[in-house]
This record gives structure tokens, sequence and C-alpha cells, in this order.
């Protein structure tokens, strides 16, 4: 029987396999945040170890980090402290880090595929649920907790016990204004936020071979939201020409050598998935959602549903509930919904083309009045590069805010934060309650649909203006 | 690590499904360097409410949290773990939890057990009706215990041991530390680097 490419990558990466425990893995990339790393550090201290392989990771700072005023020191001291910890951590261990003011710092899934650090058939970890980004480039990716964050410090390898696989099939052809986020969205709405539960997700068919390998970054990066451990697509000549002259990627022979491995790393013609879902890209629409969990969505042009019709009881509760934190009306059309705020940003779409794209809508428009749409860039890098592009004119001219790289109002850890009660338009991945800030009411959204909807203040699309 | 073999107390339920870490314990918690102390950041928005079934005194010791499906979903973030251990939380009892959480959990000696949504639905009836109830969760004998009731459950032979052994992850796989070292070696050249060769 045939492997799937996450088993052709797992097996590739067993150091250690007895039966009944779980598989030791190696892991090739260790990335690291402020965050989750402060009690790893401190735990090796304790236990007098060193970091095994400092030179397979790398730290950056960016869930604390301020979006402005960067040249001044972090006004929040506990945040503060948290970066400094990180710093003095790296500096005490031997890791390269890239800190604030740096031209590499930036969400920690935005830097290592813009440096080329992430390679197809790899194994990437980081203390972050949204590493499943790094599957795009078709390894293995997961998001782990603090103690296995130590465990990756002191030891390189993980105890892991292999989860099930889950094809997902797009094919056919997106219509317009469709974009990756959408296709994301609407699946997960569609299986369930425990849909992927135990499962690696591959992404395939026509619809996925077609997306940009950022396009790529943005669906893999929310398969935690439906539950998933990990999510990947097979890397093609998209995947190469992507990586190809990067800082970190093979050069030379050693280029030939590595895209003559890559070219293996697909699912065989009679690989077994546990599990297949059908999306065809011909049903898809742009997507936002209604509710207080990424599953809740609905397509753009429908309305607020009726928990009343939801026949699942607990999923019933959890829709009511989230109607009245949301403040929302079953029957109301999605596209009268107000918005306060517009965040363009985050590991999920906080990149060099959704920038473009949301610029795009925006050019020689403006942001409605009375809202407040920030854009901010993943990276200080993305950040340069819109800058050379004349993007950030664009953004600045329609009356939005050009910000310095980070998480920024993804989770509000830093100043950027809704106020109780307000709501946003967001391009981010979580729309839990608080998640912007307490009180926040978050629609998650597509860049294209951010910027439609911050031009009219209500949830929209492009072929709306 | 603390050895983990029977625990006995009283319950909580928390009548919700899809509890996420973010309503565990909120971002601004997480700016602390510590393990402890994230107590009070637990549940926090939920707490403002007085009648949140953790302010009702009859709760007050509860040490079994009884939750609705797909407890712990959302962010990686271990201090969800921390948070529920420091509040004095020493298991939680579920239909379905989230992956990482779990995982996150059963390393820091937080047990997560699975049991059908029927039997959650019970549980929530008894301790609702007598919050005094006391249950066991039994690791030796995979099993939830109370009153007549008698639930086994699964989990796998390696966790079970090491939570009962109490053994440190990171001590097991350094016992391997010669494989590694072979692995190391036979990797591909053309593999990236952080740090200039
Ligand atoms: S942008 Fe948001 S989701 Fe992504 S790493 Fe930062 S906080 Fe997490």
């Amino acid at each position: 029987m045939g492997k799937t490419l996450a088993d052709k990558v797992w097996e590739d990466h067993v150091v250690h396999r007895a039966v009944g425990e779980p598989d030791l893995i190696y892991i090739d990339l260790h990335l690291i945040h402020e965050v989750t790393s402060p009690q790893a550090f401190d735990g090796l201290r304790l236990a007098g170890r060193k970091v095994r392989r400092p030179d397979l990771t790398i730290a950056t700072e960016d869930h604390n980090t301020p979006t402005i005023d960067i040249d001044k020191p972090i006004a929040d001291p506990v945040s503060k402290i948290q970066v400094d910890t990180l710093r003095k951590n790296a500096k005490d261990f031997g890791i390269r880090i890239h800190s604030l003011g740096d031209v590499e710092q930036g969400i920690v899934h935005v830097v290592g595929p813009q440096l080329g650090l992430t390679q197809p058939g790899m194994t990437v970890v980081c203390g972050d649920s949204h590493t499943s980004t790094h599957g795009a480039f078709g390894g293995l990716a997961f998001g782990i907790g603090t103690s296995e964050v130590e465990h990756v410090l002191a030891t390189q390898t993980l105890p892991l016990t292999k989860p099930k696989m889950m094809a997902v099939n797009v094919e056919g052809v997106l219509p317009a204004g469709v974009t990756s986020k959408d296709i994301i969205l609407a699946l997960i709405a569609k299986i369930g936020t425990g849909g992927g539960q135990g499962f690696i997700i591959e992404y395939r068919g026509s619809a996925i071979r077609e997306l940009s390998m950022e396009a790529r970054m943005t669906i893999c990066n929310m398969s935690i939201e439906a539950g998933a451990r990990a999510g990947l697509i097979a890397p093609d000549e998209t995947t190469f020409n992507y990586l190809k002259g990067r800082d970190h990627a093979p050069k030379g022979a050693d280029w030939d050598a590595a895209v003559a491995y890559w070219k293996t790393l697909k699912s065989d013609a009679d690989a077994k998935f546990d599990v297949q879902v059908d999306l065809p890209a011909d049903s898809l629409a742009p997507f936002v959602t209604w509710g207080t969990n990424p599953g809740q969505g609905v397509a753009l042009n429908d309305v607020v549903p009726n928990p009343a019709d939801i026949k699942d009881e607990a999923a019933r509760g959890s829709a009511e509930r989230a109607l009245v934190y949301m403040d929302l009306k079953a029957g109301t059309p999605m596209k009268q919904i107000k918005v306060d705020t517009v965040f363009l940003g985050s590991c999920t779409n906080g990149r060099i083309e959704d920038l473009r794209s949301a610029a795009q809508v925006l050019k020689g428009s403006k942001v409605s009045q009375g809202v407040r749409m920030l854009v901010v860039p993943g990276s200080a890098r993305v950040r340069l590069e819109a800058e050379a592009e004349g993007l950030h004119e664009i953004f600045l001219a329609a009356g939005a805010e050009w910000r310095q790289a980070g998480c920024s109002m993804c989770l509000g850890m830093n100043p950027d934060q809704l106020k109780p009660g307000e709501r946003s338009a967001s391009t981010s991945n979580r729309n839990f309650e608080g998640r912007q800030g307490k009180g926040g009411r978050t629609h998650l959204v597509s860049p294209l649909v951010a910027a439609a909807t911050a031009i009219r203040g209500t949830l929209s699309a492009p072929s709306d203006l | 690590m603390e050895k983990f073999t029977i625990h006995t107390g009283t319950a909580l339920p928390l009548r919700r499904s899809n509890v996420d870490t973010d309503q565990i314990i909120p971002a601004e918690y997480l700016k602390r360097v510590t393990r402890s102390g994230f107590e009070d950041g637990l549940f926090v928005a939920w707490r403002k409410d007085p009648e949140f079934v953790l302010n009702q005194p009859q709760y007050k010791s509860a040490s079994i949290l009884v939750a609705g499906a797909d407890f712990g979903t959302g962010s990686s973030r271990e201090h969800a773990v921390w948070a529920l251990q420091n509040y004095g939380f020493s298991a939680v009892l579920s239909s379905r939890f989230a992956d990482i959480f779990r995982g996150n959990s059963l390393k820091g000696g937080l047990l997560t057990v699975i049991l059908p949504e029927s039997e959650i639905e019970k549980i929530w009836e008894q301790i609702e009706k007598n919050p005094k109830t006391k249950i066991s969760v039994d690791l030796v004998a995979r099993e939830v215990r109370y009153e007549e009731k008698i639930l086994p459950f699964e989990i796998d032979d390696y966790t079970r041991w090491r939570l009962m052994e109490g053994l440190d992850d990171i001590g097991l796989t350094l016992q391997h530390g010669d494989k590694v070292t072979d692995f190391e070696r036979k990797r591909a050249t053309f593999m990236p680097v952080t740090l200039t060769k």
C-alpha cells in the first residue's frame, strides 16, 4: 500500500521506535518566541542542560512587541520583562535572535519561510499552535507546549504518536474574489472546530495546486482551527520557485540534491487516507464568521443563522451564547453588520501578497468615517517590501494606520486591542471571546473583504464597491 | 513531576462545550516568566459573573473539572494547564479534548480523561444534585468511580506508566542519546542551519 506525504516525512525522521511507545522524532527546525519559552529555558537551567542544537534554533520577538514607537523601551513593564528574558536566554544559550528593530524581526511564522529556513520534508516545531503554517512547504509542522519546547531544546527530538490522515480535496477553479482564506473558513464551518482532531490534513486538488506559496500558508495556518494537529501541501514548482535564492535555501549542488529529494515528497497514488473531505472550488464564496469560534461562519452573502435550526444541542447552546456575545440577531444579513475596526495582519494574512491585494482594493478610496483600519505587516521585511512598492502610501492615503511588524491585534497582548463592545473585521485566525481585547467582537475575513469592509464600514466584498 | 495514581475529590460542572484556551487563560496573563500563580487568570472573564460555577461556594474545593466537548481548543499555551493546576484541579473529564491541550496536560501531570458524552451528562446531574459527591479518578485501574458507578476510560500504556512513575520525558529521551547522534550523522547536508556554518 502507498504512503501519504505525511507518512513519508514522518518515517524519514524516526530516531527511535519501540512497541507501545511514541516514536522519537527528530526536529529539523525549532522556532522560538518570547511567550512560550521562558519556563522552558528555566527548566534547562534547573537541570543543568544545554541547548543541543542552537544551529537548528531561531528566536524572534512578536507577540508582545509594540507596533509604534519601537525605538523606545517597551512601555508595558511585564511585556518588557518577557522580551528581555528571551534576549537573555538567547544570549546565554547561543541562539540567533531577531529583536525588535532588526530587519528580520516579525511573526515567527512569517520569518521562518521568508528566510528560506522552512523547506519541504522538514519537521518544524514552535511553541505556538499556528506552526501548522510551515506545512505549506510539504513538511510536518507542529505547535507544541512549553514542556515540549524544553524537550526539543534539550534533545532536538520529540516523542510523538502519529496522527491519522485526512485528505481535503479542493478540485476545480475558485470563483473570482474567493481566496485561500475563504477555502479554510468554509472548510472549518463544514467539519467544525473539532473535525480535524487527531488528524494531519493534506490539502489536495487542482485549486490548491494553483495557489501561490503565501496563499498555501494561509490555509495550512488555520488547520489548527479545524482541530487538526498539522496541515500540509505537497511541494511543487511553486514551492521550489519561492525558495530559490532565499538566504537559507540550498545553493549549487546542494540545491539540485534538495530538489531531487523534494520531488519525491508527495502522497502515492494508492495512499490511504483515514478520511476524505471534498470541498468543490466552484461552490465557494467569500466567507466570514458570525460567532465566537472559527467554525461559526457563513458566506458573506448569507445571514446570521438561527440557533434554533441547529440540531446538535451543544452546538446550539454555543451558537446562542455566541450571538449574545456578538450582539447579533438571527436573520440579519451579514453585509449589514457595521464594524468599528479593520485589522489587516497576523501570521494568517500579514504577508506581502495580502497587503498587495488589500491595497489594490483600497487604492483611491477612503476608509469609512468612524472606522479605524490597522495595517500590520507580518515582518519587518514585509514592511520594507511594501514600502518599496508604495503600498504604505495607498494605506495612509486611505486613512489607515501603517504599523511596525508583530502579532498586534491578532491577540492583543500589546496595546493594539479592541475596546469592550467594539467590532472588528480581522484577517487573523481566531474570533474567540475577548481574543482581540476584553469584550471585543471579531469577524474573521480575507484581506479582500477586510479592505472592502474598511471602505463601506459594513462587512463587504470588493464586488460591493 | 509528581506521581499520579488515584485521585479522589469533589467535582465542578462546567456545562460548556468548545472551551478554548483563551477562555481558560487569556493572553494578558501569559506575560509571566514563571510557572506558578496563574490561578487568578483561570476563566477570568467568566468569573466576573457571580453566578459562574467557579464562584459558587459549594464547588470551592472541587479538584476535578467536568467539562463539555472539545475542551482546550485554540492556542498551544501550556499556561492553560498550569492555570488549572495552580487553581487546584488534578483531573479534567470531557468527551473530547483538543490535541495540543491533551498533550500538554498529560506531560504536566494533569490527567485528562475521555468519557462518553452521556456519562459526562450523568456526572453533571449527580454533582449538581450533590456537590459533595466524591469522585475517584483511578489511573491504575483506568476507571472513574462515583456512587455505584464504574466508568472505564482509555489511556495508552506508555503515558499511563510515565504518569504513574512521575517520569520526566527529557530524561527518558536522553537515554537514546546515541541514536540521536547517529541520526544526526546521516542527515542530508542540504538541510538548513540557523547559524553560519
Ligand atoms: S499572529 Fe496571532 S496567531 Fe499568529 S503567532 Fe501571532 S498571535 Fe499567534
